[in-house]
């Protein structure tokens, strides 16, 4: 509930700024509930970003449990969504139910991959992960236009993507979700997002690995004298925070686009931070946590049609204070328990 | 001769694309000393350079560029100073964040100012650098390993982040010290991205530090929080950039590399030369840690 202040504040102080740009707060805010819930299509477009959002949320909660910080969700879900999309146009011929779970399976793969090196480091090496995950950021991106531009280019558009994948892998028939929202691209990929957000609740709070886990996050050193492996935490924790966030090739190459667009994300990766911490780290508050910001992400993005001086980058600048609103609480905490210590 | 020249020619490149990194690794070295982690000199050497092309820009002059990107960087930094030290935020997670402030405040000045969020207006010739930004990096760097060294003042610095509770009895204040270090450490940094733009390139160009802040911290940790010995680290990362420019469109048998993997060079030089295959690294002892 605190959190939900430093949310507030963080969004008050966002919307503050608007005014040095010549713009009246109080419309910018109703233009981004509006576009956010307004219609079927806008919030289409709203859940539409909360499914990956969902998933990056999950992968920065899951590193917070067990003390690291997976800032390279962007990396993890970058290689996941181009390693979907290449399955997809290198194996045209597995028939359907086989074909979109053979690219899911590949994608969260090649995403665990990429959470398992950072992971990996850190455990052998202490190399700090927000470093590592960063420059794998970059290489994934690089890497990532290589196989869209050069290997597995669309030849029929000037885009920057691949071609699309086989229509085997693509699973619009079967979407109900899709079906209630017409024209956009949410699909079924929001249950699924769900469903997997509800098993990491069960699976940090209600299994021996989620203990060891969260005690390893809490306190490495005493996790360590009961006997847990630290290396073992460390690296397993962020091969399933590289794998969630490879989620978001499910959401978006075989839910929506059939294809890996170059920047297809807004940063979801970073967005994720956010998520995270607004939820706690609890992950079926991530789910609500994710639907908030999808629906501010819509809502910034509308703003550079609707006003003059508004771009679509003020969706960072109300990140950011969310999440300078919800670290700075950090500060009433402590003035309670100073408070407590002195009586 | 030729292969004279090729090594001269790549020997210049390799300071002048060091430049940066090394305004940056030192900016987060006081920081880091005093027992601030500095996860967010990305964010600062973004201002810099956006606050010194723009201020080069208007006052049509290099230096006056050069001291409004310090004073850019001083005045973000006192932000984060004032969320880390005052407010006792997470340092990592606020440093991420000052990062994605940085990404969405400059385009959102930009648009103000240009009436465009892409790059701002080229400079002319008379109102860049041509050498300047590599001579003060490298009196920066000598003077800060003496002062760290022989005075009263970098004593302190290193006690803040050494054992706070010493320098405290000894009567100085930990926090005036981590105030100091961590403003200071922004007007540095911005000093880092004002001679992207100013030195490097003719205009600021939207996310144009391209992770330099955070190769700065990893050459702070390969140089062991030392001037020296960072500025060498960052003399090494430059020169995967300095050889990952002149890579690109080489032929070699005829085929050529692909431009993509060219780019990455300096990111994978950054985690081979992190993950230490010579020998480790120690932290300040009270890094990030609260007093």
């Amino acid at each position: 509930m605190k959190r939900l202040i430093g949310l507030f504040v963080g969004l008050f102080i966002a919307l503050l700024i608007t005014f040095f740009a010549g713009e009246n707060p109080f419309h910018i805010f109703s233009i981004l509930i509006k576009s956010a819930f307004g219609s079927m299509y806008d919030l289409g477009l709203t859940l539409s970003y909360t499914t990956p959002l969902i998933f990056c949320g999950l992968s920065v909660a899951v590193s917070f449990h067990a003390g690291l910080f997976n800032v390279g969700a962007e990396g993890q879900l970058t290689m996941a969504a181009i390693t979907a999309a290449a399955v997809g146009i290198l194996f045209p011929q597995v028939p359907f139910p086989f074909a979109p779970i053979l690219a899911f399976t590949a994608a969260l793969f090649v995403g665990g991959f990429w959470g398992f090196i950072p992971g990996w480091l850190r455990a052998v090496r202490g190399s700090h992960e927000v470093i590592i995950t960063i420059m794998l950021n970059f290489i994934a991106a690089g890497t990532a236009n290589w196989l869209a531009l050069k290997v597995i280019p669309n030849l029929n558009s000037q885009n920057p993507e691949t071609a699309m994948v086989s229509n085997n892998y693509l699973f619009k028939d079967y979407d109900l979700i899709a079906r209630i929202f017409p024209d956009t691209p949410a699909n079924a990929s929001f249950g699924v997002a769900i469903f997997i957000a509800v098993l990491m609740w069960i699976i940090i709070w209600k299994t021996t690995f989620g203990f060891e886990l969260r005690a390893m996050g809490a306190n490495s050193e005493a996790a360590q004298r009961a006997g847990i492996s630290k290396n073992k935490i460390l690296v397993l924790s962020m091969i399933i925070s590289g794998m969630l966030a490879g989620g978001v090739a499910l959401s978006e190459v075989l839910g929506s686009a059939g294809q890996y667009r170059v920047g297809f994300s807004p940063d979801y990766g970073f967005i994720g931070i956010a998520v995270a911490l607004l939820a706690n780290n609890n992950p079926i508050g991530v789910i609500f946590a994710a639907f908030l910001m999808g629906a501010l992400h819509k809502g910034a993005a509308d703003l550079d049609m609707e006003t003059t001086t508004i771009t679509r980058d003020f969706s960072r600048i109300i990140q950011a204070f969310i999440i300078l609103g919800v670290a700075g609480q950090a500060y009433w905490e402590h003035l309670r328990t100073s408070r407590i210590r002195k009586n | 001769m030729d292969l004279f020249l090729f090594f001269t020619a790549l020997f210049l490149a390799t300071l002048r694309l060091a430049t940066p990194l090394v305004f940056a690794s030192l900016g987060g070295m006081i920081s880091e000393r005093s027992g601030i982690i500095n996860i967010a000199l990305e964010s600062f050497m973004l201002m810099g350079a956006f606050v010194g092309a723009v201020a080069a820009h208007y006052s049509e002059h290099a230096w006056i560029g050069w001291m409004a990107a310090f004073l850019g960087g001083l005045a973000i930094a006192a932000v984060y100073a004032f969320f880390v030290i005052e407010l006792r935020a997470d340092q990592i997670i606020t440093g991420m964040a000052f990062n994605l402030l940085a990404m969405g405040l400059i385009p959102f000045f930009s648009k103000i100012l240009f009436n465009s969020t892409g790059s701002t207006p080229s400079l002319p010739l008379e109102s860049r650098f041509s050498f300047e930004p590599l001579l003060v990096a490298a009196l920066l760097v000598l003077a800060l390993s003496w002062w760290l060294k022989n005075t009263r003042s970098g004593l302190w610095l290193l006690f803040a982040g050494e054992n706070p509770q010493a320098l405290l009895a000894s009567g100085v204040s930990v926090k005036k010290v981590r105030w100091a270090a961590v403003t200071l450490s922004g007007g540095f940094a911005a000093w880092g991205g004002a001679s992207l733009s100013l030195y490097l390139a003719s205009s600021y160009s939207p996310l144009m530090t391209g992770g330099r802040g955070f190769m700065a911290l990893a050459s702070l940790i390969f140089g062991k929080w030392r001037p020296v010995p960072t500025f060498l680290a960052c003399l090494l990362f430059a020169l995967a950039d300095a050889i990952q420019i002149r890579l690109q469109g080489v032929q070699i048998n005829g085929t050529e590399i692909p431009v993509q993997f060219i780019q990455i060079l300096p990111y994978i030089v950054t985690i081979i030369a992190l993950a230490g295959f010579i020998g480790t690294s120690r932290p300040p002892k009270a890094l990030g840690k609260e007093l």
